[in-house]
């Protein structure tokens, strides 16, 4: 059955709006993984896009093959299944980030802010295992949760007009690592020598919807190490 | 094989095509022509299938010499283009000789022009397309706006000259037009009633900083938000009118962030994005709320325009 939390909205006269829940959650982040691997395994006829999230999957279409309502009863007999679906193996990947310095310069600004030790600052962010709830933004920007809830600070007042690749950012209970030098609003504390898209690659982001990350803090001259490889 | 060498890019050049649609999980954006009606009709000009890769130029154009000879046609906004010092017409096709130059100057109507040629132009595809992402620096040429002594090539040919050009009656129904056509957007309901009669009412300008990212809009009233809650990062359409707390509009583009967290208020018509693709700095636009039917039928009249018979006439 449908749960009842699930709600539809045609966003465009050439999308339309799944909501799978109203609140970040594991639970709602598990629906939004099956939808879209079912949507993917089994793609429905003029559907052209799909932009999962935390609690949502925009649906993009050719409204000159498609119709909202046609849409939602498709996808309203996908969600039916979703229950006995089950995701693949998630990956665990480890990102290797140098703190602080040139490397992440609002992390002294962070930990003064929150009243705790830069150190203590690097343990919290490398303490836990993130999820990768979903990649937006722009290639490869994968939103990861939860931050420790003793790292929770506001995004900056205005964003920077770029932020160097490879920068990880903090903001709320969100935690990122930016793929390419663009605009950006989060606080910087570290940042990776990995490349977070790779073209060439035949997996081009290095992590995916889904999986698992963990942060590993090196130093300096490793960091020199690994961004010549 | 035959190249056009590039001796003055213009202002902002990127070859585009009608985009990658079908990487939104890895955080790709469909990206493409930001206006789709130019590059398909002045595809079909040159003897090509619409989905070629034109060069798409910026308020300025650049300056270009054909190594060998070429069909070409421009279209959209008219640049007064010059062929070897010969003024020359849009929406038509031209033959350009051997060692010929293309010179174009500053636009006299809209922001785009496109130059598409027999052949098109043959880049590396990135993810099944030719178009530039300049953000991450993929697709297109070398992942960014042209340069002076770029050298691309031109696919082969193959046919030989035919005048192709557009109907006249045609084209004052694709014109773009400065008043977009919206639907309303999931958070529609996040501001005042008065906020939402406001946004219709109002004359926005179009700010400097426009780019094919976001159209950054000024209005004299900021649109005023019921709460200042925070939203849910969920995906945003193509065309999409966000809301940042300054209270002033962004329509979100064609080299678009897949994702966001500022409310929608409304949504440009896919009929009507192509009118986007042709706003200006200072340009006055306006928003005219309209159904999703009439949305749908908008959309299907100007398909049925562009896939019709007479619109290109030999």
């Amino acid at each position: 059955m449908t749960n009842n939390t699930t709600r539809f909205f045609a966003a465009s006269d050439q999308s339309l709006l799944v909501y799978l829940g109203e609140r970040v959650s594991l639970e709602t982040h598990e629906r939004v993984a099956k939808l879209l691997h079912l949507l993917e395994a089994e793609p429905i006829r003029g559907v052209c896009n799909l932009h999962p999230a935390y609690c949502s999957v925009l649906v993009k279409f050719d409204p000159l093959k498609l119709e909202h309502v046609r849409l939602e009863a498709i996808l309203r007999s996908c969600l039916e299944r979703l229950p006995q679906l089950s995701l693949p193996e998630p990956r665990e990947v480890e990102i290797p980030v140098c703190y602080g310095g040139k490397f992440g310069e609002d992390l002294e600004a962070v930990a003064e802010s929150l009243g705790i030790s830069a150190e203590r600052v690097i343990a919290l962010h490398t303490s836990v295992t993130y999820r990768v709830y979903f990649l937006g933004f722009v290639p490869g920007f994968a939103y990861l949760g939860e931050l420790p809830a003793d790292l929770a600070v506001a995004r900056l007042p205005a964003p920077r007009r770029s932020v160097p690749a490879g920068s990880v950012g903090i903001a709320g209970n969100q935690t990122a690592v930016y793929p390419f030098a663009t605009p950006g609003g989060w606080r910087l504390i570290g940042c990776t020598p990995m490349a977070m898209f790779r073209p060439e690659r035949e997996q081009m982001s290095a992590v995916s919807l889904g999986d698992r990350v963990r942060f590993v803090a090196i130093s300096q001259e490793r960091f020199a190490e690994l961004a010549t490889r | 094989m035959n190249k056009m060498i590039v001796q003055a890019p213009g202002m902002f050049t990127t070859v585009q095509d009608l985009g990658r649609e079908g990487f939104g999980p890895l955080g790709v954006s469909a990206s493409g022509a930001a206006d789709r009606v130019a590059l398909r009709i002045g595809n079909r000009l040159v003897g090509n299938s619409e989905t070629a890769a034109g060069l798409e130029m910026t308020l300025v154009g650049g300056t270009f010499q054909f190594l060998g000879g070429a069909v070409i046609a421009l279209t959209g906004s008219d640049f007064g283009a010059k062929l070897d010092g010969t003024a020359i017409a849009l929406w038509t096709s031209i033959e350009v000789r051997q060692g010929q130059t293309l010179q174009l100057g500053a636009t006299m109507d809209g922001a785009r022009c496109y130059l598409c040629v027999q052949g098109g132009f043959q880049v590396p595809p990135f993810l099944g397309s030719a178009s530039t992402h300049v953000l991450s620096g993929l697709g297109g040429w070398e992942g960014r706006a042209l340069r002076k002594g770029d050298a691309l090539p031109i696919g082969d040919a193959g046919g030989r000259f035919r005048k192709r050009q557009v109907a006249r009656e045609a084209l004052d129904r694709l014109r773009s037009a400065k008043v977009l056509r919206v639907t309303d957007g999931p958070q529609s309901d996040w501001f005042t009633e008065e906020a939402r009669g406001q946004f219709f009412d109002t004359a926005y300008s179009v700010a400097e900083e426009s780019n094919r990212v976001g159209i950054r809009l000024r209005g004299s009233v900021p649109v005023a938000r019921l709460s200042s809650e925070e939203m849910i990062t969920e995906g945003v359409p193509l065309g999409a009118v966000q809301v940042p707390p300054s209270g002033q509009p962004i329509i979100v583009f064609v080299e678009q962030q897949t994702t966001g967290g500022y409310p929608k208020i409304a949504n440009v018509i896919a009929a009507d994005i192509h009118s986007v693709g042709q706003l200006r700095p200072r340009d006055e636009i306006r928003f005219e709320r309209v159904s999703m039917e009439r949305a749908r039928a908008l959309l299907q009249e100007q398909e049925e325009l562009l896939l019709s018979p007479g619109l290109i006439g030999e």
